[in-house]
This record gives C-alpha cells, sequence and structure tokens, in this order.
C-alpha cells in the first residue's frame, strides 16, 4: 500500500506554481524525508496530503487511495505543521482534552505516560512550554491520535539540537511500531539517522525519489546529504514559471 | 528513554462514522467561555442599571400616573418632573445600548475563527478527525444561539424599563433611538453582529483588524437601516391638511402642495410666510403651528403627512428580525463556504 500517492499534482498561488506535475509514491513502513531548498514546494505538498489545501490541478490520495482532506483520510492521519501552533493559552492537559474531543480515537494513557517522561506539566500553559516542549507536545497529541500515517512540516527546524535528537528519537518508536511517517526538512543532518525512503523536491518539482539504501547504491555514495547535494547541485532544476 | 509502544491498528477506518457533534461543545466553551463571560458582564452590568433605575422609574411613574384630577395642574407637573429626571437617563442608556449588539458581534465574532486563522491553530484544528466544516458549525452555531439569547433575554429587561415612557403615548415606539432595542430587534441585531464578525475574521485572519472591521461595517449597516431602509417597510400613511397623525405616530415626512404639484417641504419657506401669512396677521404671540397650517389652507396650500403608526410596532419587528435572521445565516454560512475552500 501506498501512504501517498500523488499524480500531475500542482499548485499555483496566483501566478506563481508552488508544485507543478508532481507525481509520486510513498510505499508504507518508511520515514519518508522530503528534502529540498527552501521555497522547493515542500510545506505546499504536505499541505496538499493533508487536504488543508486543495489542489489546482491532479489529484492526491493517502492510506491506499483515500482523497486526501475526505474523513476517512483524517481519521488515518495526524499532522503537525510548521512551528507546531498550539493553542497557547490551553494547558497540556487541555490540549489533550482538546484532541480527544476532536478524535473517536485518543490513546489517553499513551499521551499522559508520554507526556510524564518527557517532563511536561499537564497544567501547564502551551505558551510557557520550551520550544522542544511544544514540539513534543504536538507529536504527542499526533501519536495518541494512533494514526497509520504521520505527517511532520520542518518539525526540527526550531530546535536546539538535544530537543532534535528527542524529538527524532520519538518518531523512530513511532515507525518501529507501524506508523508510516512522511517528514519535511531543509536541514539534511536531521535525517541522515532516520529516513528510509528519500523524496528530492526543487523548484515545484520532484527530482529524485526513491529507497535511501537503493539510490546511495546507485549512486555509489556513502550518506544521504551527499547525495542529495550532489544532485542538486548537477541538475539545477529547470525554472518553469 | 523508554520505547512506548503505539500499536499499529487494524484498518477499520475505510469509512468512519462521523466524531459525534458534542465532542465539540467542550472544545468551544472552554476556548470561548472568557468572550461569553464577558458578554454576560456587559449585559449584566446594564441588566443591573435597568433593574434599579427601572423599579424607581416605574413608582415615580405611577405615583405620577395616579394623580386625580388627571387634567388638574399638580398632575400636569407630576408628569413632566417624571420626564425631566429619567426623560435624558432613558436616552442616554438607549444611546449606549445601540453600540451593545457592535460590541459583542465584534469581540466575540471576530476572534471566533480570525484567531485560529491568525495564530496558525487552525493547521491543528483542521485536521483533526471531527472535520474542519463541522468544526466550523460547531464553533460558530452555539456561539451565535448564546450571544442571540443572552441579547434577546435583555431586551426583555429593557422594554419593561421603557414602558413608564411610551405609556402615555406621546412617543413612538418606532423611533430610531429605541425601535432596534426592543422586541427581536435586538437579538436580530445582535445575532447580525456576531455573523459580521465571523466573516470578517475569516476573511482578514486578524483578530484587531477584523474587529475594527466588524464595527465600522455594522455601524454602516445600523445607520443606513435606521435613516434609509426601515421607513419603507411597509408602505406609510398618508394624512392630509388638519387630520394630524397620532402622537406615538413615526413621522416619515412632510410637505405641502398646491393645485397638484408639489410645493415645499416640510415646511412654506419665510418669503411664502411672509406673503401669506405675515406674522402680524397673528395677534401679538405670532402664529401657532395649528394657526399657521389653518392660514395655508385658507390660501389653497394642502399639507400632507406621510407616516409609520405605532400599531405597526411588530409587523416592523418581525421584518427586521426576519431580514436580519436572514442575513446572518448567509454570512455564516458563506463563513463557512470560505473554511472548507480555503488553501491554507
Amino acid at each position: 500500500m501506498n501512504v501517498l500517492e500523488a499524480s500531475g499534482l500542482g499548485k499555483r498561488y496566483g501566478r506563481t506554481w508552488a508544485l507543478r506535475e508532481c507525481t509520486l509514491e510513498i510505499p508504507a513502513g518508511h520515514v519518508a524525508a522530503l528534502v529540498g531548498p527552501n521555497g522547493a514546494g515542500k510545506t505546499t505538498l504536505l499541505n496538499l496530503a493533508v487536504g488543508l489545501t486543495a489542489p489546482t490541478s491532479g489529484t492526491v490520495t493517502v492510506l491506499g487511495g483515500r482523497a486526501a482532506g475526505a474523513p476517512a483520510a483524517l481519521a488515518g492521519v495526524a499532522f503537525v505543521a510548521q512551528d507546531t501552533p498550539l493553542y497557547r493559552n490551553l494547558s497540556a492537559a487541555d490540549m489533550m482534552h482538546v484532541t480527544r474531543n476532536l478524535n473517536r480515537r485518543f490513546d489517553q494513557p499513551y499521551a499522559e505516560t508520554r507526556l510524564a517522561e518527557l517532563g511536561i506539566p499537564p497544567g501547564r500553559k502551551a505558551g510557557k512550554l520550551s520550544g522542544g516542549q511544544q514540539a513534543q507536545l504536538a507529536l504527542t497529541l499526533a501519536l495518541a491520535r494512533r494514526p497509520r500515517l504521520l505527517v511532520l512540516d520542518e518539525p526540527v527546524a526550531m530546535l536546539d539540537p538535544v530537543a532534535r535528537r528527542d524529538f527524532m528519537d520519538t518518531v523512530l518508536t513511532a515507525a518501529g511500531d507501524g506508523v508510516s511517517v512522511v517528514l519535511s526538512s531543509h536541514v539534511l543532518a536531521d535525517l541522515e539517522r532516520v529516513a528510509g525512503y528519500l523524496i528530492l523536491l526543487s523548484r515545484g518539482r520532484v527530482q529524485l525519489a526513491g529507497e535511501v539504501g537503493g539510490l546511495l547504491a546507485a549512486h555509489r555514495l556513502d550518506s544521504l546529504e551527499e547525495l542529495a547535494l550532489g544532485y542538486l547541485r548537477e541538475n539545477p532544476a529547470e525554472v518553469t514559471r | 528513554m523508554t520505547a512506548l509502544t503505539v500499536p499499529a491498528r487494524p484498518d477499520e477506518d475505510a469509512s468512519p462514522r462521523p466524531v459525534p457533534w458534542q465532542r465539540m461543545a467542550w472544545v468551544t466553551w472552554r476556548q470561548h467561555r472568557f468572550a461569553l463571560a464577558g458578554v454576560a458582564a456587559l449585559l449584566g452590568a446594564f441588566a443591573v442599571y435597568l433593574w434599579l433605575s427601572g423599579l424607581q422609574a416605574h413608582h415615580d411613574f405611577a405615583a405620577a400616573a395616579d394623580c386625580h384630577p388627571a387634567s388638574s395642574y399638580a398632575c400636569g407637573n407630576g408628569l413632566d418632573d417624571f420626564n425631566n429626571t429619567y426623560g435624558a437617563r432613558a436616552e442616554a442608556v438607549a444611546g449606549l445600548l445601540l453600540a451593545v449588539p457592535a460590541l459583542i458581534g465584534a469581540f466575540v465574532g471576530g476572534p471566533a475563527i480570525g484567531r485560529e486563522m491568525e495564530t496558525g491553530t487552525f493547521r491543528y484544528t483542521w485536521t483533526q478527525e471531527f472535520g474542519r466544516c463541522r468544526w466550523a458549525l460547531a464553533k460558530l452555531v452555539p456561539l451565535a444561539v448564546a450571544v442571540t439569547a443572552a441579547a434577546g433575554a435583555f431586551s426583555v429587561l429593557f422594554s419593561w424599563y421603557l414602558q413608564p415612557f411610551l405609556a402615555d403615548g406621546n412617543q413612538t415606539p418606532l423611533a430610531p433611538t429605541v425601535f432596534g432595542l426592543r422586541g427581536v430587534a435586538f437579538a436580530a441585531w445582535t445575532l447580525a453582529a456576531f455573523a459580521i464578525g465571523a466573516l470578517a475574521g475569516m476573511l482578514i485572519r486578524r483578530v484587531v483588524t477584523a474587529i475594527a472591521a466588524t464595527l465600522a461595517v455594522y455601524t454602516g449597516l445600523a445607520l443606513a437601516v435606521m435613516n434609509f431602509l426601515r421607513q419603507h417597510y411597509l408602505t406609510p400613511l398618508v394624512s392630509r391638511n388638519l387630520v394630524s397623525p397620532p402622537a406615538s405616530a413615526w413621522i416619515i415626512s412632510q410637505w405641502w402642495t398646491k393645485g397638484s404639484a408639489f410645493i415645499f417641504a416640510p415646511w412654506p419657506p419665510d418669503i411664502v410666510q411672509r406673503e401669506d401669512c405675515p406674522p402680524t396677521s397673528f395677534g401679538p404671540d405670532g402664529p401657532s403651528l395649528a394657526g399657521l397650517t389653518q392660514c395655508f389652507v385658507r390660501h389653497g396650500y394642502t399639507r400632507w403627512t406621510s407616516y409609520q403608526p405605532a400599531s405597526r410596532f411588530w409587523p416592523f419587528q418581525w421584518i427586521e428580525g426576519g431580514w436580519l435572521l436572514a442575513l446572518s445565516v448567509l454570512l455564516i454560512a458563506a463563513t463557512v463556504w470560505l473554511v472548507r475552500r480555503r488553501a491554507a
């Protein structure tokens, strides 16, 4: 099963194409990394995948053919947006309560245990938590929904190195439990350890996609960073606007 | 760090039942309880004042109205005293209350969705299983019902407060300053203000700007209705010459004709007055309105007065309440539609 499938997918804002003619399949069971420079269309692709945005052209489906944003898709997909928006004036416990109310499935014991492990006081307002704690809270809320696909948009961009590692550990644990993950980042070093599948996006188009192991072997390279940087240097994407 | 297991679950959600509506009730309450408390405090403060002041006014009015014989000088004085004491106060309160629907609409409606758009939390909310259209409805409808019900209850109290001032039949209940505060109008205006606020928040995506825009749009709409629209709800009655409309009627306009031609409105200009009915012809006190009218009628002019009788209060209330309700439903539907189609 493909957790994410796009066909001829395009999104235009005004006269600018943020993403165009994107066709890709991400199979289940991976931590898939969506990489590319700023403005490559990563956020646009993820917003389309979770149904926040409607495509200008083409189609996008999740979890084996469910239209993105449809009720069946929302039930199985959890999303943590860039800068992890939370209700700043609600406590962590309130955020759990809100999320439980907005979903049929919510694993309260998991969420409570996880917050206790992270040392996040349930009574503290989300706005008063550190950046790392906010990101972890948002991730915990998403995972407590027990999604089959977890979508993360630049989840660690604002975090310090320790918080990054902690966050990625949580993501890896979830992946180990069978949750498929699609995450975007422009910091390649963050992904080296976790990514099993790579999608390279540049100037609104998919440049490269496939399992990291296979791609590295084919290009006779050792690291994802070399692969991505090398590819972006050698193939400056055509500007089509 | 302990590895906490998140068991992958079987594929049971291909066609899920929707999350029950009532689950949103707590969320809406939790997020808007301070705004609703603010509404309660604002209306509560006015209500306490109206109640205390109203009890006193009712008591004094009853005393003045019980005076015998009613036509005596002392009794007339009593009613005058009552109007002098309470009239200005009631007008001031009514003036302040005209702003209340706008404030409720701006400060409850504006942030309802506007804050989610401004802070980006809509990216969290709209990707939960509940669904974004249902979320918007589950937020806006209960809030709309709450503010409308509060305003409706409040205007019952205000109607009671105003009774003594309308009892003598010398003031029209259709007057722009009080019509919108009684009956169903006050609740309907509050609902409309809320709907304007909700749409402004969704369109502008900035809370403060949305609040300002709501106040501006509401004020424009209210002034247009007061000054131009309301008088046309039903065709005005027209009276001729000395047949005066009752004191409780809302005078729309007055004009004069001679033959079949329109001559002047609302009163003859000074030059005509000097020519046909000079002040000297009325004796030392100058002309009274009735005397002047009689004089002009003698000179072949016809005076016309168009007015809305006080008996049209309730038809007007239902007309205004009806179209404001329709407008509010339309605005809220537009807001939900924007939530549905908005590209994040």
